[in-house]
């Protein structure tokens, strides 16, 4: 094991740790700002992979690609704050589970029947392909590299949109009245659609982002949308510095532990079973982290009241 | 559950064979909805194809979805068995599904042909008179890509798959044939998405080679992000990552990946070049592996019907044996355990114009058995 | 007793789960008699998941995992007795079993266990994190079990032959309908009785207002632990039934869709209905096969279906037929 081994794995953490902030950053602020509870957020991720790669397809750009995701997740999600989720911020959590539940079924055989049943094709762009050479000697594909960094880019970002402009002050300010901030005069039901937007944006763009690297295909949200729920609770529901914190937590869990625990076992243990109960353990792996951070912190590092 | 039957015409048989002739029954319990059912498709289109050009009368063919869930199969299998009383059942993809449909619809005499799937309990301990495998025992595919490996002379392979058990199966299969030392063996996430970190492995493992069973989504993310990281060591598959369905999605990354498959398009067989120009003609695109196998599989069955009828169970059962139609593959028989015994060749992703697909390029190996007929009693 | 309108539509219920398999049995089509046993299992684990949720308020998205390890605890069983392979030699020779009413007692021990360890931890937290941590648990075991390949991992495990009943033929469909029917309705008894003892009632007024149960003396969280207990181990009950009706288990009974389809059962019925669960389980598999007949893309209009019971018909199937309802009773 090289140090330069390790250090490439700690950059894939990361860039996990990144996507995953993108997609928990909209699930944590829905929660924060309407108290909602959305499973259907897994969904706006695939509309942004199928968007981009449709668009990709047509034009050959990718940076209309990346443009096309961000507004297709944004109007759907849109579109679905204004027909159905605005009817469940007055429900209990149990109603939410169910409706969005439902949404999850409506948009994966819905996007099946337009795009048909085979996986989509979405490449990296030339300009972004092939390795760079890091300090340290440390060879990295340079599109992870670039994800990193705009995933880094827009975390700053959301950070100074929520603590320094008008839309970030009407954001905290529901986070901590409902009620108050309806009663100062603020149009709440186009904020709660604006945030819902957003959140739906941000999640379409790391669709379109990681579906260059993995594969566009239905149901393709759900894996990420059960790391983004892990990710929002070990961090605190509502609070996105927990959601950054959580997901670089959750991003590092997952990667070196799926790389260090077979090696681990095999101190042990034969090769081909420490390989096998080596994987079996790393799977479970942020479950039990999960687990352990609500134990001992019942909601979450930066968690107030749920 | 989707219900289609299809009766064909009566216009081309005589009279009088017709009136002999009994109704045939066949149930087709696939998946066409929700993640992998363009492998169901596939083989549905491909059987059917062959059902429609041999337009007998007296074949009735029900078809199901079975949306890759295990209990929706067998409750499919008990209905068409219990209330439908078919004869033969076909058309589960996955091992899993099979696992739990084959060994209750056997036993309750029907006969089972596996279009796909060939977990190994079912062609060893677990064995019966009634199931015939038209596709491949699971390890096959493996097996030959472990011979290529001697052949061309890899000596240091890196080796990974999903941790579950047809990903056991798949490196023990590669391991049973290959020679040469292993640098690396990993068993990756059931549905894992994100392969950096085994990359990164792969890099550091000093590895001459690449050997990876990722079926489906899986495998597309692995070679694109393969193609991103700088590695390239060869890399060699089993012919799943690289079908028809598939290849389109994986782009320019698959060009020039060898793969083994007992099929592929340019096999030199009239029936082989009726069947990829027909199927093309009907459907639009171009068949894949899968199509291949529903259309064997249908033809199997009609080459049995001429001998005998299926509710004369010994004299079908020895006629499905006996195996004598024009299969796609070229030649094809059974083994004593009801798997195919059959060539397994090494293709090549090439690009056709705009369409990614195969060629031939060598033969990994010739009239390969499966490793479990010795354990196989009936 | 008083006879209100959903007490008339419970018993209609279900008699007609009992009425309809019984014509089929007469008419020879046993595929609709095993449709309604999977409908009354599927009640069943309805049924435990109700007790947790409507009388308990615990929204649990991880009931699979009682469901499943009911299954496999069916599923291992009976896989040792049919190879002979002897489950574990100490302190005494067993070698699994076929017999249903110990494969059920393992099957409700081990899913009470696991409730009781769950529960125990995850009742710590409230709210979200709560839907989320049963969550987590359920996907440990979902993923403990796709790699557990001494019982077939990913690919399950499949019994050759039902399990058996003393005194009755297990393998034609209605005596097992029968069997799951029987269950089903003890089950039914058992949770109306507990919604109306001692118990039932602080664990409803826990619900509603945490702080005067304290005030007279009981703790929300024992009350809450045992209740998700009994809750677990019926859900666990019914995950035996289901891998027998199926004559397999695997990890697909573990999933988080499968807690969310349990959850869509007791919420299609009406949550805290008592007769919800059966209302809409027995309505989802009528789905199923109905808008799986019109088109391959039937889980949309079983989406849209839902999204519209969620909206607009509050109070479930049940609700809607029945009207509003009184109170707990």
């Amino acid at each position: 094991m090289t140090y330069i081994l390790v250090l490439e794995q700690i950059l894939n953490g990361l860039q996990l740790g990144v996507m995953l902030f993108l997609m928990a950053a909209g699930l944590t602020l829905v929660f924060g700002v309407m108290g909602l509870i959305n499973l259907a957020h897994g969904s706006l991720y695939m509309v942004g992979a199928f968007a981009a790669a449709a668009v990709a397809g047509w034009t050959g750009s990718f940076l209309l690609a990346l443009i096309a995701s961000l507004a297709a997740a944004a109007a759907a999600g849109a579109l679905m704050e204004l027909v159905v989720i605005r009817r469940l911020y007055q429900r209990d959590h149990l109603d939410q589970v169910l409706a969005t539940f439902a949404l999850i079924l409506i948009f994966s055989e819905g996007t099946r029947w337009l795009f048909g049943s085979f996986p989509l094709f979405l490449d990296v762009p030339s300009h972004l392909s092939g390795p760079v050479s890091l300090p340290g000697g440390i060879e990295y594909p340079l599109y992870r590299l670039t994800i990193i960094l705009i995933g880094l880019a827009i975390a700053a970002g959301l950070f100074l949109l929520i603590a320094r402009t008008r839309i970030g002050i009407q954001i905290r300010a529901g986070e901590a009245d409902r009620e108050m901030i309806a009663a100062l005069g603020v149009d709440i039901s186009k904020l709660y659609t604006l945030v819902f937007a957003l959140g739906a944006a941000l999640a379409g763009l790391a669709g379109a982002l990681v579906g260059a690297i993995q594969s566009v295909q239905v149901g393709m949200g759900e894996p990420v949308l059960i790391l983004a729920f892990v990710v929002i609770v070990i961090g605190g529901i509502g609070s996105i510095k927990g959601a950054l914190a959580g997901a670089l937590l959750v991003g590092m869990t997952d990667t070196l532990g799926g790389v260090f625990l077979p090696q681990l076992f095999a101190v042990f243990m034969d090769p081909a079973s420490a390989a096998s109960a080596g994987a079996s353990l790393a799977s479970m792996l942020i479950y039990i982290l999960m687990a352990a951070i609500l134990l001992v912190r019942p909601s979450g590092l930066y968690g107030g009241s749920a | 559950m989707k219900t289609i039957r299809m009766l064909a015409m009566a216009a081309a048989i005589p009279a009088l064979a017709a009136a002999a002739q009994a109704e045939t029954k066949i149930g087709m319990i696939t998946t066409l909805s929700g993640g992998g059912a363009g492998l169901g498709v596939d083989v549905r289109d491909g059987f059917m194809l062959a059902i429609e050009q041999d337009g007998r009368d007296g074949v009735e063919v029900v078809i199901e979805d079975d949306q890759r869930k295990p209990d929706a199969a067998v409750q499919i299998a008990d209905r068409m068995i219990q209330s439908e009383k078919v004869d033969i059942l076909t058309g589960i993809i996955w091992s899993n599904l099979a696992m739990a449909v084959v060994p209750a619809a056997t036993a309750q005499g029907v006969f089972y042909l596996s279009p796909n799937a060939g977990p190994s309990a079912l062609a060893g301990k677990r064995c019966h008179p009634n199931y015939f495998n038209v596709a491949w025992q699971n390890d096959n595919l493996h097996e030959a890509a472990g011979a290529y490996a001697n052949e061309a002379g890899l000596k240091n392979s890196f080796i990974l798959a999903p941790n579950y058990p047809a990903g056991k199966d798949a490196l023990t299969g590669y391991k049973r044939m290959y020679g040469g030392e292993l640098a690396g063996e990993i068993y990756t996430k059931l549905g894992q998405t994100d392969y950096a970190a085994e990359i990164a492995q792969i890099r550091a493992s000093g590895a001459d080679s690449v050997y990876f069973f990722l079926p489906g989504g899986m495998g597309i993310s692995f070679l694109k992000q393969y193609a991103g990281s700088g590695v390239d060591l060869p890399v060699v598959g089993p012919a799943f990552s690289f079908d028809q369905g598939i290849l389109q999605a994986v782009g320019e990354a698959a060009l020039g990946v060898k793969n083994t498959s007992q099929w592929n398009k340019d096999i030199d067989n009239a029936a082989n070049a009726a069947f990829v120009s027909a199927f093309q003609e009907k459907y639009g695109r171009l068949p894949s592996l899968y199509a291949s196998q529903g259309y064997d599989t249908a033809n199997l069955i009609l080459s049995a019907l001429d001998k005998a009828e299926a509710s004369d169970q010994d004299a079908f059962r020895a006629a499905l044996q006996a195996a004598e139609f024009d299969s796609v593959r070229g030649d094809f028989k059974f083994g004593s355990n009801h798997h195919p015994v059959q060539d397994i060749y090494v293709r090549e992703v090439i690009k056709e114009g705009d369409v990614f697909t195969n060629k031939i390029i060598a033969t990994g190996l010739s009239d390969h058995a499966d490793a479990y007929a010795g354990e196989c009693k009936m | 007793m008083m006879l209100t309108r959903e007490r008339l539509l419970n018993w209609a219920m279900i008699a007609a789960l009992l009425i309809v398999p019984l014509a089929a049995w007469s008419l020879d089509e046993p595929f609709i008699i095993t449709l309604a046993t999977k409908a009354a299992i599927l009640a069943l684990a309805g049924v435990g998941l109700n007790i947790a949720l409507g009388l308990g308020g615990m929204i649990s998205l991880g009931h699979a995992a009682f469901f499943g390890i009911g299954g496999y605890a069916m599923g291992i069983l009976a896989a040792h007795a049919q190879n002979y392979e002897p489950l574990f030699a100490w302190p005494f020779l067993f070698e699994g079993s076929n017999q249903m009413p110990l494969i059920w007692l393992v099957a409700v021990v081990f899913s009470a266990l696991a409730a009781l360890v769950i529960g125990a931890l995850s009742l710590r937290t409230s709210g979200v994190y709560f839907i989320m941590i049963t969550l987590a648990f359920g996907q440990m075991l979902y993923y403990f079990a796709i790699s557990w390949s001494a019982y077939g991992g990913e690919d399950g495990l499949s019994i050759w032959v039902r399990n058996e009943f003393p005194g009755l033929n297990t393998l034609d469909p209605i005596q097992f309908f029968a069997i799951a029917y029987v269950i089903l309705c003890l089950a039914l008894v058992f949770a109306a009785r507990l919604a109306r003892s001692p118990f039932g009632l602080a664990l409803a007024a826990a619900r509603q207002n945490e702080d005067r149960v304290e005030a007279v003396g009981l703790t929300p969280f024992t009350l809450r632990l045992i209740a998700f207990v009994i809750s677990g181990a019926i859900t666990g009950l019914a995950g035996a039934l289901f891998a027998d009706l199926n004559r397999f288990v695997s990890p697909t009974m573990l999933s988080w869709h499968t807690s969310g389809e349990i959850m869509i059962f007791v919420i299609l019925g009406g949550v805290g209905r008592l007769y919800g669960p059966v209302a809409g389980a027995a309505l989802y598999i009528m789905l199923e096969h109905l808008l799986g007949g019109i088109s391959d893309y039937w889980q949309i209009f079983l989406g849209l279906l839902l999204l519209l019971i969620v909206l607009f018909a509050r109070g479930g199937l049940i609700g809607a037929l029945a009207g509003r309802e009184k109170a707990h009773g």
